[in-house]
């Protein structure tokens, strides 16, 4: 029997069409960078925004009053030339910078530079309930009260169009790190009031007026943003006519896009990934030590862990190689600060415990525990940039402890269940870690392990609260030298390895694949994505 | 046939009420609220934590909350996303006609392989094409997506590069969307180039949407065919000294089509659901992988919103399905 014609002819017609647009030619790239970003933006203004993912997509649209330096936590000018700080700590005065341009859309045509009422605006949005933009899109600057500012900030005032004074009510260091956040953006006073005369106020965080390297072009939801480079920009014009974020949520996904050159640039590869993206010679790769810290922390108010010398045993009982070999699989760096080395402050001198089963039973021993005990050992449910597996991190730590007596339970909840019962301090022994916001050590030593956030609910997990450490980390925010500082925080990092509060365990590695033609690309320690200064060959 | 419209009709209000129902609870068993999704390792105040929950209704008892959304849902109102406040209607009507362009494909695709598929199968019964052909088809039925989307693009596109890994169009092409459907926007666009990189990002997803629907028909076709192959009329047309062609062509599929017909109106639900691992794998930017992302992050009026349009679109096609073939055979009027 024959194979009746018109099956064939459907047939023939599906393959062949498909053949013959599979033929067509690939297109070219022209100066246009592609960058496989990983996710969906909230929208374009990181005064409300939450995620790396949404700071990412507004970088390149804006600009803050002091910058973080490309490929670092230094502060520099920015849209403030210069800035002073006042003897007392608390005023800090910013010049600003002339000649600035904000960028144009459909509905606006800026009609003045930037100056004094832009910044004005920006900050009295987040701040003042009056302010006609503060409830617009939701209301919440999770960000500027995360980082404190309404209970820190006095006044705001413009002493003429190019200088504005922010007076605080109490010293802080930190304060100008703050600065250069994302939630610290300058948006457009003028834009702001062209919208509010045309009733579409919500369109200042959706369609942005910036200052920035870039101008927004479009945003096809779910599936691109497009940029280009905005020719009135103050900075180093950029070497690339667009930008494109092409949103591909799965890495698997983006490393094949890249590798196929339909993308240049792609964030968090799986590390399984790692060796062949180093094997391919279209691509190269940069890394970086993140600025983040992954720890086991011991409920200092449960006990045995009360006493300081169980702590140090487990300290000496866990073999940290093995960990980092087994589940970072070369990405990531030993920890024995609770800061990264990438930070300043991070005191070198000290040695982290060795691995010493046979010291540490002594120590239980001397602590009145020889036979060890049960406790608890908690696991995140998910990977986080700090920690790839805390199941599996659990499980060799629980050997290791089962070897000297211990016997850990690993326990996991729902990731905001976990995070919330931690905070609240139900656990004995909890895997947690954290990134950095600001690159200050401040951002770590008090968020995690200061006297204040110890309290049931805070972000210090180990619920420590040493006076003396505490001392010197609450000193140091209201000192603004430096050198000063750092004094201060390199004595805390003494105390807290002799107390041992927790089992630090690594600072993890971030890579970042990108096809060869890439130049030019300074990687961030905050970890996010900014393409200023990229050129393409 | 009057009866029947309304017996029919009058299903749909317990379905409604089931799905508002479910996709209500069922996003509340899953541990973690959208606002503690959100944040971090840094915590949030108790303070500002029953703020935001009062600002979202979650402070409210359950049964309270469901009623006020029914309510909502009632007058039309489905909600505005808690990630980027836009109204969930908006959203879905932005992202809808790129996950209809996909799904048409696929069902196009589907029923232009699947059906010769099952009428060779059904005409060369119990050769080793046959069996080969049903082989190839319950593999294809039993395809996990995701493993097939990343196959389909390790070979095709990374290893051949005869296709574009995922997206819906090149990045060079710049289309206003008009209609949302990049096929007919690219076309009218004055960029030539457009409509065939739009085709070209089509072909992998058509095919990994479209392949268990293939199958599906591909079996349903086949037996419909044996069935009717079978019959008197079959015989006395080939006594008639008709064609091969003809017999099967004509006289045969005619009469199998009306299961098939059913069979692919039915995958419709199977398309919307293949639809969410698809999109996520080709970055194809439709309801599939917003739906998936609001999972993510607990936004629940996204995901009762988005559940319910979908249900309901469902429902629509599944009601038509059910008048058609109440039209096109009397016998189920009854």
């Amino acid at each position: 029997m024959r194979v009746p014609n018109f099956a064939a002819a459907c047939a023939l017609l599906v393959f062949g069409t498909a053949a013959g647009i599979a033929a067509a030619p690939t297109e070219a790239a022209a100066k246009t960078l592609v960058y496989c970003s990983e996710g969906s933006p909230e929208n374009f203004n990181p005064q409300i925004n939450t995620t790396g993912t949404s700071f990412d997509a507004s970088k390149p649209i804006y600009n803050r009053l002091v910058e973080f330096k490309l490929g670092s936590t230094e502060v520099g000018p920015g849209l403030a030339e210069s800035w002073t700080v006042s003897p007392d700590g608390k005023t800090f005065t910013f010049k600003l910078r002339k000649g600035v341009k904000w960028q144009s859309n459909a509905n606006f045509k800026p009609t003045r530079d930037f100056d004094a009422d832009d910044v004005l605006f920006s900050f009295n949005r987040m701040w003042k309930d009056d302010n006609p933009y503060h409830k617009v899109s939701g209301g919440a600057y999770d960000y500027f009260s995360d980082m404190s500012m309404p209970a820190l900030l006095e006044s705001i005032d413009k002493v003429d169009a190019y200088t504005v004074k922010f007076v605080l009510k109490e010293p802080q260091a930190p304060f100008i790190a703050n600065m250069a956040m994302d939630f610290a953006t300058i948006l457009s006073g003028e834009y702001a009031d062209v919208l509010l005369k045309k009733g579409k106020p919500e369109l200042i965080d959706q369609d942005p007026i910036g200052t920035g390297p870039f101008s927004f072009v479009q945003y096809q939801k779910d599936a691109t943003i497009r940029y280009k480079a905005f020719p009135g920009y103050w900075g180093k014009k950029p070497k690339i006519d667009g930008l494109v974020f092409s949103i591909t949520k799965d890495p698997a996904v983006r490393l094949a896009k890249l590798r196929a050159n339909e993308c240049q640039i792609i964030p968090f590869p799986n590390l399984a990934d790692l060796p062949s993206i180093k094997e391919d010679k279209s691509l190269t790769m940069q890394s970086q030590a993140g600025l983040n810290i992954g720890y086991m922390a011991f409920n200092t108010q449960k006990k045995p862990f009360d006493d300081k010398r169980v702590r140090q045993a487990i300290n000496m009982a866990i073999d940290k190689k093995a960990i980092l070999d087994a589940v970072y699989q070369g990405a990531g760096t030993p920890a024995k600060n609770l800061i990264p080395p990438t930070m300043w402050s991070y005191n070198d001198t000290i040695k982290d415990y060795p691995y010493d089963p046979a010291a540490a039973k002594k120590l239980l021993a001397e602590a009145g525990v020889p036979d060890g005990f049960e406790t608890d050992l908690w696991a995140m449910p998910v990977q986080r940039p700090y920690n790839p597996n805390a199941k599996r991190i659990g499980e060799l730590m629980q050997s290791d402890l089962a070897k000297i007596g211990i016997k850990a339970n690993i326990v996991s909840f729902e990731w905001g269940e976990y995070r919330k019962r931690a905070q609240a301090g139900e656990h004995q022994m909890a895997q947690l870690g954290w990134t950095g916001d600001n690159g200050d050590p401040d951002n770590f030593f008090n968020v995690l392990a200061g006297c204040t956030s110890a309290r049931a609910g805070g972000s210090n997990i180990a619920k420590w609260c040493n006076k003396d450490f505490d001392k010197l980390v609450t000193d140091a925010v209201k000192i603004s030298d430096q050198k000063e500082r750092a004094k201060l925080y390199s004595q805390a990092q003494v105390i807290m390895h002799d107390e041992a509060p927790f089992f630090l365990i690594a600072h993890s590695q971030v890579f970042l694949p990108m096809r060869k033609e890439v130049t030019g690309y300074k990687m961030s320690p905050f970890g996010t994505h900014q393409f200023d200064e990229v050129e393409l060959k | 046939m009057f009866r029947f419209i309304i017996k029919r009709a009058s299903l749909i209000i317990p379905t409604f009420l089931g799905v508002t129902f479910l996709s209500f609870m069922l996003i509340r068993l899953v541990p973690g609220d959208p606002i503690e999704v959100r944040v971090g390792e840094r915590g949030i105040s108790p303070e500002r934590l029953a703020e935001l929950r009062h600002e979202y209704g979650l402070d409210q008892p359950l049964w309270k909350q469901f009623l006020d959304y029914e309510g909502d849902v009632v007058t039309g109102n489905l909600g505005v996303s808690v990630v980027t406040k836009e109204t969930v209607w908006n959203e879905f009507t932005t992202l809808f006609p790129a996950t209809l362009e996909l799904a048409l494909a696929a069902i196009v695709f589907a029923t232009a392989i699947g059906l010769p598929l099952g009428v060779i199968a059904a005409v060369r019964r119990g050769s080793p094409l046959d069996y080969g052909l049903m082989g190839v088809s319950v593999t294809g039925a039993s395809m996990p997506i995701f493993w097939w989307g990343l196959m389909l693009i390790l070979i095709f596109s990374v290893s051949l590069g005869w296709t574009p890994v995922s997206g819906r169009i090149s990045a060079q092409y710049y289309i206003e969307p008009t209609t949302g459907f990049l096929l007919i926007d690219s076309l009218m666009s004055d960029d030539e180039g457009a409509f065939w990189s739009a085709l070209r990002y089509l072909i992998l997803p058509t095919v990994v949407l479209g392949t268990i629907p293939l199958a599906v028909i591909a079996r349903m076709t086949r037996s419909a065919m044996l069935e009717v192959l079978n019959e008197d009329y079959i015989r006395t047309a080939r006594a008639k000294g008709l064609s091969v062609a003809r017999v099967v062509g004509v006289h045969a599929l005619r009469n199998a089509l009306i299961p098939v017909v059913t069979v692919i109106g039915l995958q419709v639900g199977a398309l919307l659901s293949g639809a969410i691992l698809t999109e996520r794998i080709f970055s194809w930017p439709g309801v599939g992988s917003w739906l998936l992302a609001s999972i993510e992050r607990r936004d629940y009026p996204v995901l009762q919103g988005g559940v319910l349009l979908i249900a309901s679109l469902v429902m629509l096609v599944n009601f038509s399905v059910d008048l058609t073939y109440g039209l096109l055979n009397p016998r189920i009027r009854r």
